[in-house]
């Protein structure tokens, strides 16, 4: 693998960039391998990533059914936070922040994190007393998080309409400091790369038509459009399409699959300093360094694998955009788009053990999944690694659906994440 | 939007007059004190999610306001069926032949529901 650093770079520049290497091989699946992950996009890649580096494990495919980081790894809007109200949720996004922190340098690929700081904006009685519970626990688990007032909030994103009779009202906001954006292809392709080099085979264009298992139970490879491959252990990346997949090994899942848009509008010069979300009436925003505003909308009611979504939602989304920043209420809007995420009863994902041996899963991110990317993505590894889970993705198991330990976040924040 | 017809009213109305509601054909058991934790986690919390054909329960909320049941490939978003609450589940042989109608319609070029 070729290091991306400045002698590099001026030493292709004289060959006019031609002398670069692929970032990643694209080999033919050999019969077996130690662990199979299926599902290429952010948390499948890091978990082959860290598989490799921090457990020594490198006989490892990935297996991707489109192509790699085609799917919410690259749908999403980008924002990482780690403002969670219980203390597992705290310790697994906050787990995930600290190694976004350093990610860029640990992959030798730049991966455009940028901590701008995230706001969620409170418009009533009732967010501004949610809000600030989120704000005392998040500091008892050692997250920052601080509220502020209007005229605060204003000061930190000038755009943000505050006056007393705007439809929406701001009514104070909870800052997020450490939170912000990141490139979410930068996060893909840089996983790749870097586990690529370690040895782990990225196979694109493979879709898994089914899962084979022993007689006695246990997972022994997996079927796919390119033949059956062996693997003595399976991990599910796969997002919106987990219940299909866990459905070929037998498993139904508390899961639903809904249709998530985002749209982003035309790229115009820096205007918008911070992240701003808005759970009450649903719009989150950003900008991109490119210049476009990066704007996220909520799921159809109905379950669909389409990857597309209702116009009524962008507009319901749009509408309180531009109540709040009546600025961009000219603006046009470019691209509009969806992906498919898998909701739990409690909107806290699921990553562990299941009852098939050998088989593990990581799935449940909702509305929400970009931000846990590398923590979701190391726990995974440790998971599969050691046959249990690591101690901070102990409670997010698929029994706590049984036993009743909940990590009720949905009714926490009244919204999906 | 979809455009989703009412078996009560009789029309094809916006999708903004209607509430899904989930998984249709649930059946609520009889002595919940008596099942085992699984079969509870199964009931509670675990839902049909097939990429495919699914058979859903929706709400006229802003219309007549009752309950129906509906067949809707999960797929292309289109539905297959709408029947009132409390017929029958329609048989697996039933949603074939739906589907195979969809298909022929897809042929002929025409939208389908």
């Amino acid at each position: 693998m070729q290091k991306f650093n400045a002698f590099n770079l001026a030493a292709k520049a004289l060959r006019g960039h031609k002398g670069w290497d692929k970032q990643w091989r694209s080999p033919e699946p050999k019969k077996h391998y130690d662990v199979i992950i299926v599902g290429a996009g952010g948390h499948g890649l890091g978990t082959a990533y860290y598989l490799a580096k921090e457990h020594g494990i490198t006989n490892i495919a990935v297996l991707e059914k489109g192509w790699l980081g085609g799917g919410n790894t690259g749908r999403n809007t980008t924002i990482i936070r780690s403002n969670y109200l219980y203390d597992e949720s705290a310790g697994l996004y906050n787990h995930a922040l600290k190694l976004w922190e350093t990610l860029s340098a640990d992959l030798d690929y730049n991966v455009m994190f940028s901590q701008r700081g995230v706001m969620m904006v409170a418009h009533n009685v009732h967010d501004v007393q949610s809000a600030q519970r989120h704000i005392h626990a998040n500091r008892l688990n050692g997250v920052d998080n601080v509220w502020l007032t209007p005229r605060e909030a204003k000061a930190y994103c000038p755009p943000l309409n505050i006056s007393k009779s705007a439809r929406y009202p701001v009514m104070g906001a909870a800052l997020q400091r450490k939170g912000g954006t990141a490139r979410h292809d930068a996060v893909a392709w840089g996983y790749a790369r870097k586990a690529s080099a370690l040895g782990v085979d990225i196979i694109q264009n493979c879709e898994v038509t089914g899962i084979d298992r022993a007689p006695s139970g246990e997972v022994t490879g997996v079927q796919t459009t390119k033949g059956a491959i062996g693997a003595k252990q399976v991990g599910i990346v796969a997002a919106g399409h987990t219940s299909v997949l866990m459905e070929m090994a037998g498993v139904r899942m508390p899961l639903e699959s809904y249709p998530l848009q985002a749209l982003v509008s035309e790229p115009v010069k820096p205007c918008f300093p911070c992240v701003v979300m808005s759970n009450a009436v649903h719009a989150y925003i950003s900008q991109s360094d490119k210049g476009e505003l990066v704007i996220g909308a909520g799921t159809d009611q109905y379950l669909s694998y389409s990857q597309t979504g209702s116009m009524h939602i962008l507009q319901h989304t749009l509408d309180a955009i531009c109540e709040l920043y009546p600025m961009f209420s000219r603006m046009k809007m470019l691209r509009t788009w969806g992906g498919i995420v898998d909701v739990t009863p409690d909107r806290s994902p699921i990553i562990g053990k299941t009852p098939v041996d050998g088989l593990f899963v990581n799935c449940g991110w909702g509305t929400g999944g970009f931000k846990a990317t590398p923590g979701s993505a190391h726990v995974f590894a440790h998971t599969i690694a050691k046959n249990e889970p690591h101690p901070i993705n102990a409670g997010f198991t698929l029994d706590r659906f049984r036993t009743g330990r909940l990590i009720d976040e949905a009714a926490a924040a009244a919204v999906a994440h | 939007m979809l455009l989703i017809h009412c078996p009560y009213c009789k029309s094809d109305l916006p999708e903004l007059e209607f509430a899904n509601a989930g998984e249709a054909h649930l059946v609520r058991p009889a002595d919940m004190s008596d099942m085992s934790d699984a079969d509870f986690a199964d009931y509670f919390f675990v839902r049909d999610n097939p990429k495919g054909v699914n058979l859903e329960r929706w709400r006229h909320a802003h219309g007549c306001g009752r309950f129906f049941n509906a067949v809707r490939d999960t797929v292309s978003d289109k539905f297959l069926k709408v029947y009132p609450a409390g017929e029958p589940r329609p048989s697996d042989a039933e949603v074939k032949a739906l589907l195979e109608a969809q298909a022929e319609g897809r042929k002929d070029g025409g939208s389908g529901a």
